[in-house]
């Protein structure tokens, strides 16, 4: 604790840096999942096109991802969009069948009632399609906002990694309350993250825990 | 007014869902599409709102050709009900039905009050407002549907198959509840049905179709009953169709033989009296029927309710059918039917042998004419 106290100031500039990397991926990737989700939600060959793809993204590891990204986007390796722009396509790799999913669960009679009500395609997305999404798609956001959480880490070995930076450092000069305020402090943010993402689904969705008895005897 | 002129739909995978369908729905009234699956009346009735375009033909809808018209502008314009509701799970009912009105442009205010007026319209209490359709039984969610397809009051209305799935009791009532609103609301409806029965209760006119879509008959449905116009609408329309046709032929000249009738808390001497050696009715002060009375049935004291012999169906001398003149004889217990006015007071009653002289009466005279 003594040494957490006299180091507060640098924990807390990490504590920032861990959680605009992890959440800014977890936007990102939200925003680029529902195009891509929609595409695979239309047919079957859009989607096992789109699930692979995304699939086979999920398995590079993140090192590796984090090491080759300079290379391809021309960046400075201690540059921290190499982080964000890795966790955005793990976010996608997520994201993207959990879209696509919930797109595909829609009931087909409400669609077809908003089509014959005079819905415009966009505007009955954004307006049926989406918001009945909600409930799976911010189940998968909370995996992909947990596992970023604990990805970020990985940065460290490259020079920006949040609170990865405690393990590292924690490491070469052997403190190990350094290290243990790491792991603690990552865990506490993965679990303070899907705790507000459930309660957003939750206040978003009133609807989805109605009960099904009441009312229902005429 | 709906008109099918010589319409005719090809999928793309060569099928014919409709051939060379030529129809005119009536304005005002009830147009029933009825057939087997693969007949292509669901087909037929989406293409007026262009959920699906015609492959050649045309469709007008109150003079206007729906093929030169703006899609959702033309649906905003439509009322639909579609099977199983299809209401949307995240909007109450209040916002379910005010979705049109919305779309339209409606402000919020004047879109929900509208909404509210027609959930009393179509029998919903007010406080199922605020609840979301998982909330309520199927047959609350049919008359949400029906209660959006009505909010823009949009002069025509599509139903496909909108009580195909609540059970028989809930069916029967959600019917009579749409006739009750079409005599109120006198728009020119299109319904879609599997069940022949359904077709017949509800339509002004029935349009038979045979699959391939081919419209095998187009006509009143007491005439569909009386007179199929082949052995595929003979077969579809189905058993006892000579006993059902007979409610849709009228009871006009149909003879109320007298009745004796005693009243409850009769002394049975009186009674006896007016029974002699046959049956009568006993009535209660508003002269409603409660059940038959023979002489062997009396027992010392006054007549009471719980002496007699369950009646049977009355005959309702006010819906006038030979139907119900003819049931009301054959399911009685003495062999005379109980004719009743609109306030279920006894007034006569009606044998199955004056039933059966009116439909000769009505055979000769049609040889007659014909």
């Amino acid at each position: 604790m003594s040494w957490l106290q006299r180091n507060l100031d640098f924990v807390l500039g990490l504590m920032r840096e861990h959680l605009a990397l992890a959440l800014i991926p977890v936007l990102l990737g939200l925003v680029i999942s529902i195009p891509l989700g929609w595409v695979a939600s239309r047919n079957r060959y859009s989607r096992a096109a789109l699930i692979t793809i995304t699939g086979v993204l999920y398995t590079i590891p993140s090192l590796a991802l984090i090491v080759i990204l300079p290379v391809l986007l021309g960046t400075q390796i201690l540059d921290p969009i190499n982080v964000v722009v890795a966790l955005t396509i793990y976010t996608v790799a997520l994201l993207v069948r959990s879209v696509a999913d919930a797109l595909a669960a829609v009931p087909k009679a409400s669609v077809a009632a908003a089509t014959a009500m005079g819905y415009r395609p966009l505007r009955r997305f954004l307006a049926v399609e989406l918001p009945l999404s909600v409930p799976v798609v911010v189940a998968g956001l909370r995996v992909a906002a947990v596992s970023n959480t604990s990805l970020v880490t990985v940065g460290a070995l490259v020079g920006v990694g949040g609170l990865g930076q405690l393990f590292t450092e924690g490491f070469q000069r052997d403190i190990p309350p350094e290290i243990i305020t790491g792991i603690v402090l990552v865990m506490v943010l993965a679990l303070l993250i899907d705790g507000l993402l459930l309660l957003v689904g939750r206040v978003l969705t009133p609807w989805d825990r109605v009960g099904t008895g009441a009312g229902r005897t005429s | 007014m709906i008109e099918f002129r010589d319409v005719t739909k090809r999928f793309a995978d060569g099928t014919v869902a409709v051939d060379h369908l030529n129809l005119v729905a009536d304005a005002g009234k009830i147009t029933v599409f009825v057939g087997p699956s693969g007949c292509g009346k669901t087909t037929s009735l989406r293409m007026v709102n262009r959920m699906i375009d015609p492959t050649s033909g045309t469709i007008i809808v109150n003079d206007t050709d729906v093929m030169k018209t703006n899609p959702a502008k033309l649906r905003r314009g439509i009322g639909y009900v579609i099977q199983q509701a299809g209401l949307f799970p995240h909007r109450t009912v209040l916002d379910n039905i005010a979705t049109v009105p919305l779309l339209l442009g409606w402000p919020k205010a004047k879109a929900r009050a509208r909404a509210a007026e027609l959930m009393e319209l179509v029998g919903l209490s007010a406080e199922m407002a605020r609840r979301y359709p998982a909330q309520l039984s199927g047959g609350q969610q049919q008359r949400v549907g029906v209660a959006r397809a009505l909010a823009a009051d949009p002069p025509v209305l599509l139903m496909d198959e909108p009580f195909s799935a609540v059970d028989p009791v809930v069916r029967a009532n959600l019917q009579d509840e749409l006739l009750r609103l079409q005599s109120e609301l006198g728009k020119t409806i299109l319904f879609v049905t599997h069940d022949i029965d359904e077709a017949i209760k509800l339509g002004d006119k029935v349009a038979v179709l045979r699959t391939g879509g081919i419209l095998a008959q187009y006509d009143e449905p007491g005439t569909l009953l009386a007179h199929p116009a082949d052995e595929f609408v003979e077969g579809f329309v189905g058993r006892d169709r000579g006993y059902r046709g007979l409610g849709f032929l009228s009871a006009d000249g149909l003879p109320i033989g007298e009745l004796a009738t005693v009243p409850l808390g009769t002394p049975s001497a009186t009674a006896r009296e007016i029974i002699g050696d046959g049956w009568a009715i006993v009535v209660d002060t508003d002269q409603r029927p409660q059940g038959w009375v023979r002489v062997g049935q009396l027992a010392d004291g006054p007549v009471t309710a719980d002496s007699l012999t369950a009646g049977g169906s009355l005959y309702d001398t006010e819906a006038g059918s030979l139907r119900g003149a003819l049931d009301a004889a054959l399911s009685s217990p003495s062999g005379l039917g109980v004719a009743v006015d609109a306030d279920g007071a006894v007034i006569g009653s009606v044998s199955a042998e004056d039933v059966l002289a009116v439909l000769d009466d009505a055979r000769q005279a049609e040889i007659g004419v014909s």
